[in-house]
């Protein structure tokens, strides 16, 4: 009997082979039929779940291979859960987004099971056998249906993501040698103590940080992230950004931080210099740039830098209270979900835009609020939602991120503020030339939102409407998460 | 009585006339039988340097030439069945032309 | 009744938000629905305002406070609430007062709008969302009205998306006060940490009662000085005050709605609503907080009165009055007249509303002008206009005795004349009272005396619709007056607490004097200065570069943006260059480096390795050829061959003994 997990694993994998072998007409119906059967797993293991139970749960083991200390381990907790719900809400939201050719959707299909898999494996081999298998679909997914420029983004994102991951391994093979176990809740049981020695802690440290800053992606290595988010096509950027980038961050609260928790101590200062960085480089980037997408993609960096922020926060001080560390994971917890909805919401009103227009160069577009005012108010919505207006769901993450990193840590935060600023100057920007003064004569005959189109923004919209007035449902799923983990981290 | 150096000479007389034919001759009998005059040099030698070592000794120089005769008889059969063969084959029997083994 | 909305006091801002989203759902299909909808939500808003004030009279020092957790993160709890005080319910009722006014205004100016349906949703939501801010309990929940208001504001100003100078005014104001914000939320968090609550008040625990106000200690001037950013970005004070003139961008009514009720009072309110932590540490009401309160305060009053002495717009003189009246609302909470303050709040919010509407009642009449030069002698035209316009005038410039403002403005000064540290605020003040008296006659010279000029042909007065709001406004600016004064000072007792006593002694007091002084001379040096002037500034003829300095705003934003935004503009374009060509010159540099070696092994196997493969095979080919011919097949060679090798070895045996 297959588990519950497994079977989420499974399903979007027998889409793909179903795409590959049915030679289906329409491709993305089927891999929305798939897309919703994995969405109902998905909600029959949140009802399964036990929101007050901290530890591991709905676990699968079975052994694999001994010899290496690797076995099928899949279970979930709060964060777990967390991240295959959004991967479950992000997926059906990309397909809507752009008809995509058979080949496209399956391996869109593939990468969701990776995802799948690497937000439940508990096992390292297990799990970098997923966090890899995720990388695969999506170069392809770049380098075939890419827009200009897509070889040397794809092979640049390949690489640079490659090499992280090829450091990470060497990594956890240098901690396996020393401690003979693949086991991620053994091996952050041994953090505390210490898992290494000498300067091979440093290089096992270092490989780790690298593999999963390259991901995520921290400044200053975010550099493959506008080229491939830019030429990718919109429901893959949208899968890039609501369901890749978290495996990085889900990656360090996961790994980096149970593992070493005396480096993080130590690295503390540099890691808040870079993640500063982050925040405030990126939306002045992201402000200086021509292109929507390329533009919403430097945002994405600022936004995963907040979560970054608050993880490393609470981490680098000693002093960190219980109360601030909760307050800290619970924004970055919230801070992830909300970023995987939102940052997908403005890519998808990109790609609407780019449909209608053809190009989307922030000066080919003007007035728009004439001709269609129902796009103009559903996609600033989503702009607000980014920039941290009360009321959506960005605020609430973002404001317990900076409630937990003050506390300890004072100035980074107060510099960190600057970045909501900056972001809000880019928005302000982008809303007044996209949507105000006179219509543009290339932008007459665009037509308003249709019908299809309403009927995937409004529920997105809602969802975050109702995280941002009423957001215990979501705390709810990690509450008890978040107060284990504090405990172990403070 | 004959010495050991006379017989050593006749010997050597031997093996050079039978070299001679072997490299001269181009019937392929004649250099066999050279090459008999050759192997009769050298069982005469053998019987010269046993009959003057020191006595009593083994008889180990009659046995090598016996051995060595009757090697020659076999050798001389096997010879003339293959030139036989090859004056069937190339209808001559002139070593000259039989140079299908050249590198 | 009374207790019933006492404990259901979020329903006020409820009903003008829900009316919004109703308005906003319906679509264009609710065009004829949507006026109704948004009076009958603000009607609601304001009965039910009503209701709560009448509990507030009853005891004094009354509060009422709700509170409830929002949401529990961790083990954690966040709360907030809802609070009904004097402060809240005074400002309540005058908020749903005004907006109700201006919303029946608009009816009338907007009429002809495409987006008329929009337009009323948009002012629901803003006068909610201040509604909001009013009766919060919580510095969070303040704070997210807060920026509620600041959206609402960014919508209405932008109004005229199609204009690029409404667009480009409307993100001015929200960049603006969000630069403001950000050392709000600062302030928020560094209150959070040190006191451990925002609720302001939670049965003695709260961040504004003892317990948390000790917890805050010296940290309290950072705190107080941090939200202080945040109200300066609203209120408009020097420096963030530069939006608040374009704001003017905006449709009439919701440029009233901005000054007078809403938006620019969110910041006078929320200073006093934290009051206590400006408070912590007071040594004879003085904190070093208060202290650039009052500095900026007299600094923005000043400059505004100045520069309305030179503006032409209409509306730009009464922005910037609005700023300079902002300026010595600032400067009243400084000295700790925070009752003064508010008083003067309230009675401006009547009285910049009338003069908001008159001024659209003239626009709309003038057919969209809006330069004071072109029009004149409206007084006959536009009768109703005219008078109540008048009376916001004598209201705005502090005529003391019938109008609110006068009885506010000369408490105000009374208490900065009290204040211990300096005088020249005093002074200074007494200079912007001066100023205040004189732009406003010359604008009221401009527009209603002298000869008609260039836009004042086809005039006609304002329908019904819109002068029964400016009559009920002009009521409010007079009868407000009554309980403003020395002899029955009711409403400063009612925020401070204390029962109030009639003492018709008190009614002549020296500051009356002071002022009464001030404001003669200011209007009749106005009215000396202006009367012959026919469509040109004398002071423009008399001072000319004084008159541009003043014209062009102090150029404070040509300042602004040469320096920061400037420097804004470069930072981004060095991030992005930076992004080019460092962080991604390194990785393709790695890449590069990649490159290189992978090429130089390249080399090295086809130019080394390989190539000695070759020539070893090659050598052995040809020394196998070598070979091979002398394989002649020619028997007796080798046998010759044999026969030489032998006598070699028997030659060398022979040689080497």
């Amino acid at each position: 009997m297959v588990g519950l997990i497994s079977a989420l694993i499974l399903i979007p994998l027998a889409g793909a082979i179903a795409l590959y072998i049915g030679q289906p007409k329409n491709a993305r119906t089927v891999a929305l039929i798939f897309n919703a059967l994995s969405a109902f797993y998905a909600l029959l293991l949140w009802q399964k779940f036990d929101a007050t139970a901290p530890g591991l749960q709905i676990a699968e083991r079975h052994a694999w291979i001994p010899s290496i200390g690797a076995e099928y381990l899949v279970g979930v907790d709060g964060l777990s859960l967390l991240l295959v719900l959004l991967t479950s809400l992000v997926f059906p939201f990309a397909f809507c987004a752009q008809r995509l050719e058979r080949g496209a959707c399956a391996l869109m299909l593939v990468m969701q099971a990776a995802l799948y898999g690497t937000f439940t494996a508990q096992n390292f081999v297990l799990w970098f056998l997923f966090y890899e298998m995720s990388l695969i679909p999506a170069f392809l997914l770049i380098k075939i249906y890419g827009g200009e420029n897509r070889d040397f983004a794809a092979v640049k994102f390949f690489i640079y993501t490659f090499f992280g991951s090829v450091a990470m391994l060497l990594a956890f093979l240098g901690i396996y040698f020393a401690k003979g176990t693949f086991d991620f809740a053994t091996l952050a049981g041994l953090g505390k103590s210490g898992l290494l020695t000498g300067n091979l802690k440093w290089f096992a440290f270092a490989g780790i940080f690298l593999g999963l800053a390259v991901k995520v992606p921290l400044f200053p290595f975010h550099t493959w992230l506008p080229d491939a988010y830019q030429t990718a096509p919109t429901g893959v950027s949208m899968v890039l950004t609501g369901g890749l980038s978290k495996m990085g961050v889900y990656g360090f609260i996961r790994l980096l931080v149970p593992l070493f928790p005396n480096e993080i101590k130590i690295a503390g200062p540099w890691l808040l210099a870079l993640v500063v960085c982050s925040i405030v480089f990126a939306p002045l980037a992201a402000w200086a740039q021509r292109d929507l997408k390329r533009m919403v993609a430097y945002l994405s960096i600022n936004h995963l830098g907040y979560c970054l922020l608050g993880l490393f926060a609470i981490t680098a001080r000693s002093t960190s209270s219980l109360i601030d560390t909760q307050a800290a994971l619970s924004g970055v917890f919230l801070q992830i979900f909300n970023h995987g909805i939102t940052a997908a919401a403005l890519f998808y009103f990109v790609g609407l835009l780019e449909q209608r227009r053809g190009l989307r160069g922030i000066d080919d577009f003007g007035g728009l609020m004439q001709r269609t005012p129902l796009l103009c108010g559903w996609m600033s919505v989503a702009m607000f939602s980014s920039l941290g207006l009360p009321g959506l769901n960005g605020f609430i993450g973002e404001f317990l991120i900076f409630k937990g990193s003050f506390a300890v840590a004072a100035s980074v935060t107060a510099i960190a503020v600057l970045g909501l600023l900056f972001t809000a100057v880019t928005f302000m920007r982008a809303m007044q030339s996209l949507f105000g003064g006179p219509l543009v004569e290339s932008c007459s005959g665009f037509s308003d939102l249709i019908r299809s189109e309403k009927l995937v923004i409004v529920p997105v919209t809602l969802l975050m409407f109702a995280i941002g007035i009423l957001p215990q449902f979501i705390f709810n799923i990690f509450n008890a998460t978040v107060t284990h983990m504090a405990r172990l981290f403070a | 009585m004959p010495t050991l150096s006379m017989l050593l000479v006749v010997s050597a007389a031997l093996f050079c006339i039978g070299l001679l034919a072997a490299l001269s001759r181009r019937h392929a009998i004649f250099i066999l039988i050279g090459i008999e005059m050759m192997l009769a040099a050298a069982n005469l030698n053998f019987i010269a340097f046993w009959r003057f070592a020191p006595q009593p000794a083994p008889p180990t120089g009659v046995m090598v030439a016996i051995f060595a005769i009757a090697i020659a008889a076999a050798e001389a059969a096997v010879g003339l069945a293959m030139v036989i063969a090859v004056y069937r084959h190339f209808r001559t029997t002139n070593v000259d032309q039989l140079d299908q083994l050249k590198g | 009744m009374n207790s019933w909305i006492t404990s259901n006091v979020w329903l006020i801002p409820a009903a003008p938000i829900l009316a919004a989203l109703l308005i906003l759902a319906f679509g264009k299909a609710a065009r004829r629905a949507a006026a109704p909808f948004a009076v009958i939500g603000q009607l609601t808003a304001l009965t039910m305002s009503i209701f709560a004030f009448v509990p507030t009279l009853h005891s004094h020092g009354f509060r009422s406070v709700q509170n409830f957790t929002w949401f529990t993160f961790g083990e954690q709890t966040l709360r907030i609430g809802f609070v009904l005080d004097p402060l809240a319910a005074a400002m309540l009722i005058m908020i749903a007062l005004v907006g109700l006014c201006i919303f029946v205004f608009s009816i009338g100016y907007m009429a002809e709008d495409k987006n008329f349906s929009r337009f009323f949703a948009y002012l629901s939501f803003f006068s909610g969302a201040m509604l909001g801010v009013v009766i919060a309990n919580s510095l969070l929940l303040l704070f997210v009205f807060w920026e509620l208001v600041g959206l609402a504001s960014y919508l209405l100003i932008g109004f005229w998306i199609e204009r690029p100078s409404a667009a480009a005014a409307a993100k001015k104001a929200f960049i603006t006060t969000r630069i403001g914000d950000m050392g709000f939320f600062l302030g928020i968090l560094w209150l959070y940490h040190r006191s451990g609550t925002l609720l302001f008040y939670d049965g003695g625990r709260g961040c504004l009662e003892s317990v948390g106000l000790l917890a805050l200690g010296a940290s309290a001037t950072f705190i107080a000085l941090l939200i202080f950013c945040g109200a300066a970005g609203k209120s408009g004070q020097f420096p963030l005050h530069v939006w608040l003139p374009d704001a003017m961008e905006g449709p009439t009514p919701v440029s009233a709605l901005i000054h007078a009720a809403t938006m620019v009072a969110a910041g006078v309110f929320l200073v006093a609503r934290v009051y206590p932590i400006f408070l912590v540490g007071a040594i004879n009401g003085v904190t070093p907080s208060l202290t650039v309160v009052v500095w900026i305060g007299v600094a923005t009053g000043l400059m505004a009165a100045l520069i309305a002495v030179a503006q032409f717009d209409i509306k730009r003189i009464l922005a910037y009055s609005t700023v300079s009246q902002l300026g010595l609302m600032m400067v009243s909470l400084g000295v700790g007249g925070v009752a003064a303050g508010i008083m003067h709040l309230l009675a401006h919010g009547f009285f910049k509303a009338l003069l908001f509407l008159g001024a659209g009642s003239v626009i709309h009449g003038c057919h969209h002008e809006q330069d004071i030069r072109k029009m004149g002698g409206l007084r006959r035209l536009m009768p109703v206009t005219f008078s109540t316009y008048a009376i916001g005038m004598m209201a705005l410039s502090g005529v003391p005795f019938f109008f609110s403002g006068g009885w506010t403005k000369e408490e105000i000064l009374h208490a900065t004349s009290q204040w211990p540290r300096s005088h020249i605020p005093y002074y200074l003040m007494l200079v912007g009272v001066f100023l205040t008296a004189l732009y406003m006659t010359r604008q009221i010279i401009f527009v209603f005396f002298g000869n008609r000029r260039a836009a004042s042909e086809h005039v006609h007065e304002s329908p019904g619709v819109m002068t029964i709001p400016l009559i009920v406004l002009a009521v409010c600016a007079i009868l407000f007056s009554v309980v403003l004064t020395p002899a029955w000072p009711w409403l400063e007792n009612y925020l401070t607490g204390y029962p109030a006593r009639f003492d018709p002694h008190l009614l002549i007091q020296p500051m009356i004097i002071v002022s009464l002084a001030l404001v003669g001379a200011g209007v009749s040096l106005g009215i000396w200065m202006y009367r012959r002037a026919a469509g040109s500034d004398p002071i423009q003829q008399a001072q000319p570069a004084l008159f541009r300095f003043l014209e062009n705003k102090m150029w404070i934003d040509e300042i602004y943006d040469r320096t920061v935004i400037a420097l804004a503009a470069i930072a981004a374009r060095f991030s992005d260059w930076m992004d080019r060509y460092v962080w991604d010159g390194l990785v393709r540099g790695v890449g590069a480096i990649g490159h290189f070696l992978a090429r130089l092994t390249t080399g090295a196997d086809e130019r080394v390795i390989n190539a000695g493969v070759d020539e070893g095979t090659v050598g052995a080919h040809g020394f196998g050829r070598l070979m091979s011919r002398r394989h002649s097949g020619q028997i007796q060679t080798y046998l010759g061959a044999i026969a030489l090798g032998m006598l070699a070895l028997v030659l060398l045996y022979a040689w080497l003994g």
